[in-house]
């Protein structure tokens, strides 16, 4: 086997620097993902610099309402806390909503974001990727993608992301809190994430080095009022199909405001901003519902067998934002 | 409940499988893949993985050791330079450690000469024939009347034509072999369903005779019909401690197992059938398409249940089958009853829509009274009896046979419906010998080479041994899971504890007769006998024996989704005496959770242009999780088989996933008005 250095580094900057200055450096969170990376041979870093001691690994409430999550806090936590299940629903859900109870006590919430696709031909070293080896091909367009992207793909890649839990935190408008070469700065969630275009080996804007340490949530009048549904091809312990991470506020039957993500459709979480613009200060009824969900998936470009990916989103969007509003959603189908 | 003898030992880590068994100075053997479904291979360059310190050797087409029997082509591990299918084993390395192999495995360069491969079933491929015999010695092709003017004059007619996909058996324990030679003989550890088996044709691929193999199983993490004979890591295991002069150790990765040890290959089937206006079957018709790879015929005999099921005066069966680039298909729990009733016991949910007859009893009315091809009697044959049952027990009456209508409640998302099939698998024994002693001090020991492969077996004959004669479970030693032992037939066929079963009793009378014969006195030297049942076989009279079931099935579909859940399994047998009724339940209940998964979730799908499974891993290959099955019940009703052997058993381990998968999909059907054809049952399947 390849050797490779395992190093538990004193403090988050210590740790920065090595991964900074070792091109064959990773960070280790939970290991969940990673290290079934490295027994595939799909990555071979050199040396593992362990974060998980490093790392807040406590929900703290901030001032005003909102959270503020230690990457290192582990999935399971998170789902358990108690302020994240009353006031921020969507979360507590969509982590529970992955992977397995097993899983989710390893998995750590820097590492769920930073999860890699699990397109098939990404974990087959013997085939062709663009993802893994820029420049080799994208077999999945003609072959395997009835589970990859409808939306955001490119001719180069259609992968999508696994993560449920961040599809909740990019409708929550999250923001992520990095360390540096250069220092701590924070990044929007949705400026974490890259779309393939010619370049699906780039999937995060995160630089060598950079170093997730928190995320923070910001209190919403909607956040109590929100939702996640993944629906997947068995009833646990499998990557979603398509998901949906929804929050409304409804007064007077009027959409206040609405925050919405798909999930397992995009190679990122994908934050539905023009299905919110269609919804804003419209009737909350199954009608608007659909007609924002059409909207949001004009730009959708399925593949020979994906489209009904479309046709799901649209249905699980409305349903779920009808629960949310309170008023009959008749059959989507 | 009664405990499973093994059980604590199981929970306890302390029961050994195979990979696990010490063995002093064990190497380590990982196999080198093929990369392409066709070609040959033009060279091999080991220089980089011999350069690793710790590797001892590697194993390629240029020098492996010839063997002289090549019997299965599978197992005539590096013999040629041909590249039959993608994943096939073209070379290994044998090193000190397993991450030494690994590692020197993927140094291994190979250039290889690719060809186009074929590798995509049709029904219209100009590659199908018919091949001389279907899995394991089944007729082809049988007729009975005139299907064709009876079929097109019936009044009502289904005429549909069904899909299975490629099916992986996924037993929990992979593979696994540890290799030994002393001279000329050759010990194997290994994971494996027959013994007996495994020890004859290994002996024969490396031309020893067979008393020079001794293969142990002590204890078998499932095989599900892909442990029921050697696979490539038995030879590979054997082969590579031959040339180190060592002990090897050889285990199959998951990934590995969707190439080199079997699956269940993809089926297309015609299902016709035409009633008379009272809803008797006039014409059936059973043709079935079917594949294996250009290594090995193994035509999967989909059609075979359709000959007994059911009366009809004018029938016909067929199958036909291609060769293509694809990994060898293999046994897969009911080769061939599981996927042929799919589509028989659909088109029947299919005809009773049609006719307008409830399909319980469209079932009962074609229920033939002999054999309906051989005009056989039946030894004992009890669908009628289930079907009735199982309708009692799960409120079939009253069923309103609309599909499509039915909400779980008011304004609820989910549709509701049930289904209903029929199960059948064949009740045999195969010969089977069994040695019992009985010592001075009251102690008798028993011993078959029959195996445990987690069906509780084991606790099964303890059972049987102990009421053979008469004596406490805690008097008896139990020795099964090795070839040194009395042949016995493999766990496989659902044919392991009537065979075994039927040669420890004929053993124990024997022996009950030798210690009446000196009036209960065991002489101080102890006393034996031996048993076999290969005569009694050879004389049952020529009836038709099967056993058989019926199972009804709740769906709800999320009507926005497609996403299926099943609320609701019973499963009612028919199957002959019930020996150990614990073990049992589990292994009806583990078969219809297995049909269940079919139904629902399982399904290897070809990639077309490289011509291998790529979603070869559990994560990519959906099998049932618990959330999948929820109230799940299987009975079974008592039935006197008097013929099969002294206890009567039938055989319960694949009946129980026969017909589930057409239960679930006529449950479906109810619930949306939508007829799914080819598993699995996947919610784009039902999102229009």
């Amino acid at each position: 086997m390849k050797p490779f250095g395992y190093v538990v580094a004193p403090d988050p900057a210590a740790a920065v620097a090595i991964v900074t200055m070792r091109p064959g450096a990773a960070f280790l969170g939970g290991g969940t993902n990673l290290v079934d990376l490295m027994k595939l041979g799909v990555v071979a870093p050199d040396v593992l610099v362990d974060v998980t001691g490093l790392l807040p690994d406590r929900v703290e409430r901030q001032p005003g309402g909102g959270l503020r999550i230690g990457a290192g806090v582990r999935n399971s936590d998170l789902a358990a806390d108690p302020q994240v299940r009353a006031e921020f629903p969507v979360l507590a859900q969509a982590v529970l909503a992955g992977a397995s109870g097993q899983l989710r006590n390893m998995a750590t919430v820097g590492g769920n974001l930073l999860q890699r696709t699990r397109c098939l031909y990404f974990q087959d070293v013997t085939k062709p990727c663009n993802k893994r080896t820029p420049g080799s091909g994208c077999p999945a367009r003609a072959g395997d993608h009835r589970n990859l992207a409808v939306l955001g793909g490119s001719l180069h890649c259609v992968a999508t992301h696994p993560s449920d839990m961040a599809v909740a935190l990019a409708a929550l408008d999250a923001v992520v809190h990095v360390e540096g070469a250069a220092g701590p700065r924070v990044i929007p969630l949705s400026g974490l994430y890259r779309l393939p275009g010619d370049e699906p080996d780039r999937e995060t804007t995160l630089e060598r080095g950079d170093l997730i340490t928190a995320v923070e949530v910001p209190a919403r009048p909607y956040a109590r009022n929100s939702a996640y549904r993944k629906v997947r091809d068995r009833a646990s312990y499998a990557f979603g199909v398509a998901s949906v991470a929804a929050a409304l506020d409804v007064a007077g039957g009027v959409v206040q405001d609405v925050r919405l993500a798909l999930g397992a459709v995009a190679p990122v979480p994908w934050r539905a901003r023009v299905a919110e613009q269609v919804l804003a200060g419209r009737p909350a009824t199954a009608e608007w519902f659909g007609r924002a969900a059409d909207a949001e998936l004009a730009a959708a470009a399925p593949l020979r067998d994906n489209a009904f990916k479309v046709t799901l989103a649209r249905n699980i969007v409305v349903r779920m934002l009808c629960v949310l509003a309170g008023v009959p959603a008749g059959d989507t189908a | 409940m009664t405990g499973r003898v093994d059980g604590p030992d199981k929970v306890t880590g302390r029961a050994r499988y195979a990979y696990e068994h010490p063995v002093d100075g064990a190497a380590y053997v990982w196999a080198v893949p093929s990369v392409i479904a066709k070609g040959l291979i033009r060279s091999i360059d080991a220089s980089a993985a011999l350069a690793l310190p710790g590797v001892l050797a590697v194993i390629t087409p240029d020098n492996a050791p010839r063997l002289p029997g090549t019997g299965d082509p599978e197992l005539a591990l590096f013999q040629s330079r041909a590249v039959a299918y993608r994943g096939q084993f073209v070379a290994a390395v044998v090193a000190d450690t397993l991450e030494t192999a690994r590692e020197a495995a993927g140094q291994v360069r190979i250039e290889y000469q690719q060809a186009a491969h074929d590798v995509t079933l049709t029904q219209s491929h100009p590659g199908l024939y018919k091949p001389d015999y279907v899995n394991p010695r089944y007729e082809t092709d049988t007729a009975v009347g005139d299907f064709d003017s009876a079929f097109a004059v019936a009044p009502v007619r289904v005429d549909a034509t069904y899909r299975t996909p490629a099916e992986h058996n996924n037993p929990m324990e992979p593979h696994a072999s540890i290799a030994a030679w002393q001279g000329d003989t050759l010990t194997l550890y290994d994971a494996t369903q027959g013994p007996s088996r495994a020890a004859g044709q290994i002996a024969a691929v490396f031309g020893l005779d067979p008393s020079a193999v001794r293969v142990i199983a002590e204890h078998v993490g499932g095989g599900f019909g892909a442990k029921g004979m050697p696979r490539a890591n038995v030879v590979l295991a054997a082969m590579a401690a031959r040339v180190i002069g060592r002990p090897v150790k050889c285990a199959v990765t998951r990934p590995q197992m969707f190439a080199v040890t079997g699956h269940r290959a993809p089926s297309i089937q015609r299902v016709r059938l035409g009633v008379d206006p009272d809803g008797r079957l006039v014409a059936l018709c059973h043709d079935v398409f079917d594949q294996t790879s250009t290594l090995k015929e193994f035509t999967e005999q989909s059609a075979v249940a359709t000959r007994h099921m059911y009366a009809a005066p004018h029938r016909r069966t067929t199958h036909r089958v291609v060769r293509l680039d694809v990994p060898t298909p293999s046994w897969m729990r009911a080769p061939g009853e599981c996927p042929g009733m799919f589509a028989l016991e659909s088109a029947m949910d299919e005809l009773a829509s049609a006719c307008g007859i409830d399909p319980v009893d469209l079932r009962i009315l074609n229920e033939p009274a002999v054999h309906p091809e051989t005009g056989q009697p039946f030894s004992s044959r009890n669908l009628v009896s289930c079907l009735r049952e199982g309708a009692a027990r799960f409120g079939w009456a009253g069923r309103d046979p609309a599909p499509g209508v039915r909400r779980h409640g008011p304004g609820s998302r989910w549709l509701t419906g049930t289904g209903v099939a029929a199960s059948t698998y064949p009740a045999r024994a195969m010969a089977s010998q069994a040695r019992v002693s009985a010592s001075h001090f009251g102690r008798y020991q028993v011993s078959i080479a029959a195996v445990d492969i987690g069906t509780g077996a084991r606790t099964a004959l303890l059972a049987v041994a102990a009421e053979a004669l008469g004596v406490p479970e805690t008097a008896i030693d139990l020795r099964i899971g090795d070839s040194a032992l009395p042949p016995a037939m493999i766990a496989g066929g659902s044919m392991g504890t009537a065979s075994w079963s039927w040669a420890v009793v004929k053993a124990c009378r024997s022996l009950r007769e030798q210690v009446r014969a000196r009036d209960g006195a065991v002489p101080p030297g102890g006393l034996t006998a031996q048993a076999a049942i290969a005569a009694d076989i050879d004389a049952l009279p020529d009836h038709a024996r099967y056993s058989f079931g019926a199972q009804f099935a709740e769906v709800r579909v999320d009507a926005d989704t497609g996403e299926v859940r099943v609320p609701r399994l019973l499963g009612v047998f028919a199957a002959g005496r019930i020996v150990s009724p614990d073990q049992a339940r589990s292994q009806f209940i583990g078969g219809m959770i297995m049909g269940l998964s079919m139904a629902l979730h399982e399904e290897s799908a070809m990639d077309p242009e490289f011509g291998d499974y790529p979603n070869h891993d559990l994560a990519g290959y959906h099998i049932a999780a618990h959330a999948d099955v929820q109230d799940i019940e299987a009975v079974w009703i008592d039935e006197d088989e008097p013929e099969l052997g002294p206890i009567g058993a039938k055989g319960i381990g694949e009946v129980g996933i026969v017909g589930t998968a057409a239960a679930i999909a006529n449950a479906v059907y109810h619930a949306t008005g939508s007829r799914v054809r080819d598993l699995p049952i996947r919610l784009d399947k039902l999102l229009s």
